[in-house]
């Protein structure tokens, strides 16, 4: 299973990493950080569909997400 | 199941929250510079120059020797840094006011006499730290604080396109334009100051990167908006590619 | 120091003085009077190993200055009074900023295009800061050609000593004119010069930022009072000639050409037994007012005379207020002065008793 850990206090709740997933699995969460900003987040229940592709960490503006793949990775939408 | 890190902040880019409003694309911009100087092990020899705007904290995420230059003026400061050090690698980050309106002629120039130098210009057709102004950038029929019913052909004059206008200079050794709208586009992005950073490195000439990016705040737009608008409004206006590489114009 | 002496005008004087005081970097744009300046260095700073740059404007050539400045390469940058207008803009970051360079204005006439001869018209520019907020250049004001040679030799030692630009303020005709001028030996170019500040690549330690931008509460002012007291300290830098003052009645105050051939009047009125003196400002920043504040306790009357409307008498004044106050004679821009000019104002101060 591929993963990402979004570091939350850094998230400004843009949310061009849910427009850049191509999984459609991150999402605006409901909850706000210390700064304010409405957080997403890559709810549990999804994270085995992650590949890996780490497309929301090349989108966000804020190097805010982590990533890890797998060895037997799927992950043809990385560059 | 071995679990690889194949995402990560480089070291050289500060674990700081930027002072970026959300969305805009500085720091993607950043994070593509700070891979690049790691990447070529830059790091340790680079001194950057800073330039007026939302970048002047340039210093504080990426962590390399820098000098603050006044408006403008971040090639005339970078060409005197390159002189004096000729071992640096040197590079300046500038917005399109500072490099396409007040410091005009200080790139033309730089670029002209092919200064060992790279520099990166994000184009994201405003003034971005005063709050929203018309920019050089700023394209026909959208809406600054100083443009309020949109900028004007007749009385303001039209976007300036910069990397068509660099690349028609002799000491120009790379000019490319991209965006980071898309996946795809930011690799190419860093394609470009790559190849940028190469022709420094080799010094075969000037290197110019202009990267189209999102200012949502002044945009009036959201994020997800604001990064639509690069591909339907900008690209149009001020189309990606290569328009010079010196490596590729030796064979005729 | 070297007793070979070599034929030269003032404006190239300047260049050898940079080059002697291991200048390794220039940027200039042409304007007359000085253009000597960057004509000789054309060729002879790249045959010291040094860069040469001609800029799109002074604009850029104040920017480079400021590039090299920050590297901590010994780096200069000369001009002429529209053209040091446009360069007030990098020298005020670079006060801000703590960084060491030369800048030489040979003076011409102004305001505006003003003329191509001499002129003394940008002594408030230089001495009171000259581009935006609250700072200060050193200010030398040679009178001769070995005293270009000299003072732009030592304008360089003055810069890195206090890491701050350092202002040779000539004029059309201490440029213009041929003198004897005694060089020195050169010096070796030091490579640890700044070793503590300047910008290297940072290599194994943290990186250095050279700024002026100060937004937290509080750091900008504490920049303002870190340079007030570098300012402060700069005193003890003061240079003037007193020439005949010991038993003088009046002492003239000028600077500059306008100081050396003031110089020759008041030779010829002692002559014919006037008791009058003269005292010349090297230093304009900082300005001899201890020296002329205790001619001023001794009964001294003052005559300040200068190349244009009257501004280095409003020092000469603040210097000896309580005490004295200064007379002043202005010599217009658009002719050349002879001592004989002033033989007349100067009488009628030393009358005017």
């Amino acid at each position: 299973m591929s993963r990402i850990v979004i570091d939350e206090q850094r998230c400004k709740g843009c949310l061009l990493c849910v427009e850049a997933c191509p999984k459609s699995i991150i999402v605006a969460s409901s909850r706000f950080n210390a700064k304010g900003y409405k957080v997403a987040e890559l709810p549990e229940a999804s994270m085995d569909t992650c590949t890996g592709c780490a497309s929301c960490a090349q989108m966000c503006p804020d190097v805010a997400i982590t990533v890890w793949r797998t060895a037997k990775s799927k992950a043809k939408e990385n560059e | 199941m071995s679990e690889q890190l194949v995402f990560t902040r480089p070291e050289v880019l500060a674990d700081v929250a930027t002072h970026y409003c959300p969305g805009c694309q500085h720091g993607v911009v950043h994070r593509i510079v700070a891979e690049c100087l790691e990447e070529f092990g830059l790091v340790e020899k680079t001194i950057a120059v800073s330039s007026i705007g939302c970048s002047v904290f340039l210093y504080n995420y990426i962590l390399v020797d820098t000098v603050e230059a006044p408006h403008g003026r971040a090639p005339a400061v970078a060409t005197g840094v390159k002189r004096a050090r000729k071992d640096a690698f040197v590079f300046a980050y500038q917005g399109d006011g500072d490099l396409a309106s007040i410091g005009m002629a200080e790139i033309m120039h730089a670029a002209n006499r092919g200064e060992r130098i790279s520099v990166i210009f994000v184009n994201n057709t405003v003034y971005g730290m005063t709050g929203g102004q018309m920019a050089p950038t700023t394209m026909v029929g959208q809406k600054t604080t100083t443009c309020p019913a949109g900028r004007c052909m007749e009385r303001e004059g039209g976007p300036i396109h910069m990397s068509e206008i660099i690349a028609t200079l002799g000491g120009v050794a790379y000019c490319a334009r991209t965006a980071v709208n898309t996946i795809k586009n930011i690799a190419q992005t860093k394609r470009a100051i790559r190849r940028a950073f190469e022709t420094q490195i080799n010094g075969e000439g000037f290197g110019f990167v202009e990267v189209l990016a999102t200012c949502p705040t002044n945009w009036r737009m959201s994020s997800v908006a604001a990064n639509e608008r690069v591909g339907k409004e900008m690209i149009p206006e001020f189309p990606l590619g290569v328009f010079k590489d010196a490596a590729k114009e030796e064979q005729p | 120091m070297s007793a070979k002496r070599i034929f030269i005008k003032g404006n190239e004087a300047i260049g050898h003085g940079a080059l002697d005081a291991g200048c390794r970097c220039y940027f200039g744009y042409p304007i007359t009077p000085q253009n000597d300046i960057p004509e000789m260095l054309s060729s002879a700073m790249p045959a010291a190993g040094g860069e040469f740059v001609q800029a799109e404007s002074e604009v850029a050539s104040a920017n480079m200055l400021l590039g090299a400045a920050a590297c901590g390469v010994r780096a200069m940058t000369s001009s002429s009074s529209p053209g040091v207008s446009l360069m007030q803009e990098a020298i005020s970051y670079m006060a801000g900023s703590d960084l060491p360079g030369v800048i030489v204005n040979m003076n011409r006439g102004g305001p505006g295009l003003g003329d191509i001869g001499p002129s003394q018209g940008d002594y408030f520019q230089s001495v009171k800061g000259g581009g935006h907020g609250d700072y200060r250049t050193l200010v030398l004001a040679p009178g001769s050609c070995q005293e270009c040679y000299d003072l732009t030799f030592e304008a360089f030692e003055l810069a890195f000593k206090y890491r701050n630009p350092v202002l040779i303020l000539g004029d059309a005709i201490v440029g213009q004119m041929k003198e004897p001028v005694a060089r020195r030996e050169p010096l070796p170019i030091d490579p640890a010069e700044g070793a503590d500040w300047k910008l290297t690549g940072r290599g194994q330690r943290a990186p250095r930022i050279l700024k002026s931008l100060f937004l937290d509460d509080g750091a900008l002012a504490g920049q303002n009072i870190r340079l007030r007291d570098k300012y402060a300290a700069m005193a003890t830098e003061v240079r003037y000639e007193a020439f005949e003052t010991a038993d003088a009645d009046l002492v003239v105050v000028a600077y500059g050409s306008i100081g050396r051939i003031v110089k020759s009047t008041v030779r010829a009125l002692r002559a014919q037994g006037l008791k009058v003196g003269l005292l010349r400002p090297i230093t304009l920043f900082p300005f001899p007012e201890a020296v002329l504040r205790d001619l001023a306790g001794q009964g001294k009357r003052f005559l300040t005379i200068e190349h244009n409307l009257g501004q280095m008498v409003d020092d000469v004044r603040l210097a000896v207020r309580g005490l004295a106050d200064s007379e002043f004679f202005g010599f217009l821009p658009g002719n050349m002065p002879t001592p004989e000019d002033f033989d007349a104002p100067v009488r009628a101060a030393v009358k005017g008793a």
